[in-house]
């Protein structure tokens, strides 16, 4: 270092400089730390747990006979249930309620460690077999089979399993939600709702209908997600069935798809759906809570997001009408529209929807489907970006840009970007799950259904025109991090 | 025109991109040695916690610099060439400028504790301070905490969530109290006691104690008491860091000396955030303010200075907030930890202790709020207090400043009605 002319003072470099390289470094998990506080409650459960896996391995790879047996299926069933809202609840009880984060983001499970790819591995490889093969779910397909018989008189085959596997996460799930959260009433009522609509609308009701001869019907899931509601076959089916019900049942579904959508999202944004009723939205609020941090949140992953979620939206809406124009013209277009169904089918509403959307939850986070697939989300979201009284509001100056808010958004939404800036977060991907509303530390963010969709964000009073500002610009208005300065 | 900003932290990045709304074509750089690129001081305990990456504390994302055109250098300054416009930096030599903006923020305080400087002491401030935490945390079972302030509460709270046992040594009655009412200053007591954090209260540190080999083996109080440790942090709050200014030309008194508008007693150079220390208009005490809120708003006014404009800086109504382990607290306006004359301080505490209230008139108009478990809306309370409404009009009214999330039960009724009885 040369010495500086006069008027320069110079501060000791030793006294300061360090040139450390805190982004390779990362700041990742502690080499090694102080051991938690025993806690024989957890250790019982997770025995209990693993009770439960031992009693189902042996079911599942023993050699007696299992269907119509109710013994094997509850111990199997029981054990792991009781594990689970064991573990959970003593993890949780003795702690002060409050925000639980600690240590998520040097978890193996939580935090894409080895334990977390061999649960993605073993997710997905169970929604293969289950979409695929399902013959070598034989066993466990019978094992669930006394519950079959006892809900819908018939026989269990793989959707029956899946469904009663679906539910169960939920559910068991859902209850570590409300230990986790109970000092929150918002998380406590709507992990309530979704796990009342997925074993009420989405498990029971179908197959007590099935036992009643009606057709197996599923009130909560409407076109475009659940698409086939609205094909030309699936309604000629449900018109045509034996019961009663299956007019009143294409009635329900397009009630609920072109008025109730609209008007609820009106009111409430798209939350009433993704949030509080959906089943897809269910196991990802419940089962895929540990992983919600995982959602990337760079613009790019933004602009991805949206091409494909639209991309999906338009392929659902071509197909459902050529499917109509096909089926009115005396299959005219059955040429397109038969492949076109079946590539739907197969790649969006298989490959997409289960495989990547479940089975990727721990590397990729719980909203992949959510996020950049469903169609239902994408018309959700129009809605609920230009026609809704929903809104975050962002309370005045108190953000601090720690971005906790950001980083357990699920959506990937960068909720910290608006909230500096003390603006609304007004975005179609918002699911209001109200995590990022829970997590800040500084209480800025509150969802509101306010009186009126015209205070929202500057221009939103003309929703038209700044829908048509979004389609001309591909959407780089209002709430686009690139228009910062 | 060559602006330059020393510091990336809160004050010296606000300051860079409302210069750059302003100033489409200059050129501006930020220099700072701490990081390559600007995060959130605050969220520092996060990042030890586990809660977040440290990649998540950038509140932008890096191409922004880029696409900002503001040029990043990650370097030292170790001093300034006043005649020449230079700046003298530690690796690369020296960079002009035809504005410079020092945004060097603030400095833990040490008081001469003896062995202050053992391995295993130290204070938290910035990203080095928390690599030496990362190690010094890894050999840790027990911790002492000496000093009661917002980072010593929350350098507890971080060990405390690795499972150390943490002792909290401070000088004053309770947790504090010399910023806050003793009524909420109690409710922050109990929380540390149900943490099961020890809570040492009017006891002074009297030293650090070597282990033979330049670690920290205990500390003993003023009273000659021994607490074993293997870590001390020294949290007795923050002084500006005028390092940089302190031997040249440029004015200093506790911070670099500025008017409101930023300037310094140099032409072309300025001040503001932590380190600045803004001298008073009308002879009364000069402003420092050290939090984020006002590094933010002072940065941008004083970009606007920089590019020109003709902005005083305006400090506008006092608000901050804080969480001490899970309960949250706001303030509105401004209140001292004892009532000042003149004042009549309203409060109201759920049985709990989760939740209070405390309201603040001075000649029945409404002054102050503090919030502690009850969000509050910022909007609300500072229209409120700027449009002076009375005690009674804001006690009519509270429920429109609630910020909690929907379905929170909502403690209005009782609130209200404690406090008008204190009031009457
Ligand atoms: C642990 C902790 C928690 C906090 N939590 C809160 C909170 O919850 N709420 C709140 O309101 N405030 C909080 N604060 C205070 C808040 O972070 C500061 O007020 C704010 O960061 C000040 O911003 P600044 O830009 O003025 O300075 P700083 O953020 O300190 O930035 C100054 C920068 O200048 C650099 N620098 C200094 N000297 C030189 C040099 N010679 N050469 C090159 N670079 C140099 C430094 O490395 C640093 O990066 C907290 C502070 C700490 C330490
Ligand atoms: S912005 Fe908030 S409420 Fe919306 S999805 Fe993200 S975390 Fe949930
Ligand atoms: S969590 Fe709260 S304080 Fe932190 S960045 Fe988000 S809104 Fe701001």
């Amino acid at each position: 270092m040369s010495t500086p002319p006069a008027g320069t003072t110079l501060i000791d470099p030793e006294t300061i400089a360090y040139f450390y390289d805190e982004e390779a470094d990362g700041f990742g998990e502690p080499a090694s730390a102080a051991e938690a506080p025993r806690n024989p409650g957890l250790m019982v459960s997770a025995g209990v747990i693993g009770l439960g896996f031992l009693a189902l391995a042996v079911s599942l790879l023993g050699s007696m006979p299992l269907a119509g047996a109710w013994t094997p299926f509850l111990l199997s069933f029981g054990l792991l249930t009781a594990g689970t809202i064991g573990y959970a609840w003593f993890a949780y009880k003795d702690t002060v309620p409050g925000i639980k984060h600690d240590g998520i983001m040097f978890g193996n499970t939580t935090h894409r460690g080895a334990i977390a790819w061999a649960l993605g591995i073993a997710l997905t490889g169970f929604y293969v077999v289950l979409y695929w093969w399902p013959e070598y779910l034989a066993r466990a397909i019978a094992l669930v089979e006394p519950l079959s018989q006892a809900l819908a008189g018939q026989p269990a085959n793989q959707w029956f399993l899946y469904g009663f596997l679906y539910t169960m996460a939920v559910v068991l799930f859902g209850f570590r939600m409300f230990m986790r959260y109970r000092h929150n009433r918002y998380h406590i009522i709507r992990t309530i709702s979704v796990m009342f609509f997925q074993l009420v609308l989405a498990f029971i009701l179908p197959h007590l209908l099935r036992a009643l001869n009606e057709p197996e019907f599923y009130f909560s899931y409407f076109w475009p997600l659940k698409y086939d509601y609205l094909f030309p076959g699936t309604v000629d089916y449900l018109v045509n069935s034996p019961g009663a019900l299956g007019s009143f049942m294409v009635f329900w579904g397009a009630v609920c798809s072109f008025i109730a959508t609209p008007v609820l999202t009106y009111y409430y944004g798209k939350r009433w759906y993704c949030s509080w009723v959906c089943g897809c939205g269910g196991l990802a609020e419940t089962l895929g809570d540990p992983w919600r941090h995982l959602t990337p949140k760079s613009t790019v992953s933004w602009k991805i997001e949206r091409a494909i979620i639209y991309a999906v939206l338009l392929l659902i809406i071509l197909t459902t009408a050529v499917l109509w124009v096909s089926s009115t013209s005396e299959g005219a277009l059955s040429s397109i529209s038969a492949p076109l169904q079946q590539w739907y089918g197969f790649y969006i509403g298989a490959v997409f929807a289960g495989v990547i959307g479940v089975g990727f939850y721990p590397v990729l986070g719980n909203r992949v489907w959510c996020r950049f697939g469903c169609p239902m989300a994408a018309v959700l979201g129009i809605i609920q970006r230009f026609f809704s009284r929903f809104r975050i509001t962002t309370n005045g100056g108190q953000c601090m840009s720690c971005g906790n808010c950001t980083t357990y958004c699920e959506m990937g939404i960068d909720v910290r970007a608006y909230a500096e800036r003390g603006e609304n977060i007004v975005r179609s991907s918002c699911v209001g799950c109200g995590v990022c509303s829970a997590v800040c530390p500084r209480g800025v963010l509150k969802l509101e259904n306010g009186p009126s969709h015209g205070d929202r964000y500057p221009g939103s009073d003309k929703p038209l025109g700044a829908l048509s500002t979004a389609v001309s610009k591909g959407a780089r208005v209002y709430g686009d991090r690139d228009g910062y300065v | 025109m060559h602006t330059v900003i020393v510091g990336n932290g809160v004050t010296g990045v606000t300051a860079a991109t409302r210069l750059r709304q302003l100033q489409p074509d200059w050129k501006i750089s930020l220099v700072s040695g701490e990081s390559a690129f600007h995060y959130s001081r605050p969220a520092l305990m996060y990042i030890f916690m586990g809660h977040m990456t440290y990649e998540a504390t950038k509140p932008f994302e890096d191409r922004f610099w880029r696409d900002q055109r503001l040029d990043l250098v990650r370097d030292w300054v170790t001093g300034i060439d006043i005649e020449d416009k230079q700046l003298v930096l530690h690796r690369n030599g020296r960079l002009p400028y035809d504005r410079l903006l020092i945004a060097t923020g603030a400095k833990s305080n040490k008081f001469g504790w003896p062995g202050q400087d053992l391995e295993g002491v130290q204070g938290l401030y910035n990203l080095k301070d928390l690599r030496q935490l990362y190690k010094n945390a890894e050999r840790t079972r027990h911790a002492v905490i000496v000093g009661g302030g917002l980072i010593g509460i929350e350098l507890a709270e971080m060990l405390h969530s690795r499972h150390i046992h943490v002792t909290f040594l401070i000088r004053e009655p309770s947790y504090w109290c010399n910023v806050l009412p003793m009524e909420e200053s109690g409710m922050i007591n109990r929380l540390i006691e149900e943490q099961g954090i020890g809570l040492i209260r009017e006891t002074n540190l009297k030293e650090i104690v070597d282990d033979g080999s330049g670690r920290v083996e205990a500390v003993v109080t003023e009273f000659d008491d021994r607490i074993e440790c293997q870590f001390v942090g020294l949290t007795p709050g923050v002084s500006p860091n005028t390092d940089l200014v302190k031997s040249t030309p440029i004015e200093t008194g506790r911070g670099v000396l500025v008017d409101h508008s930023f300037r310094t007693n140099i032409p072309d150079i300025y001040a503001a955030g932590d380190c600045a220390e803004i001298v008073s208009r009308n002879g009364g005490r000069n402003l420092i303010q050290q939090v984020w809120y006002t590094g933010k708003k002072q940065g941008k006014a004083a970009g606007e200075v920089l590019a020109g404009e003709d902005t005083a800086y305006d400090p506008g109504i006092w608000f901050n907030s804080a969480k001490f382990f899970d309960l949250e607290y706001q303030t509105y306006g401004m209140i001292l930890s004892t009532p000042q004359p003149g004042e009549q301080h309203l409060y109201w505490e759920h049985p709990s202790h989760r939740h209070a209230v405390r309201v603040v008139g001075a000649d029945g108009c409404i002054k102050a709020f503090n919030f502690m478990g009850i969000r509050a809306r910022h909007e609300v309370c500072e229209r409120w207090i700027a449009e002076r409404r009375t005690v009674e009009y804001v006690l009519d009214h509270l429920e429109e400043a609630n910020f909690d999330p929907e379905f929170f039960v909502r403690h209005e009724t009782e609130i209200v009605r404690s406090l008008k009885e204190q009031l009457a």
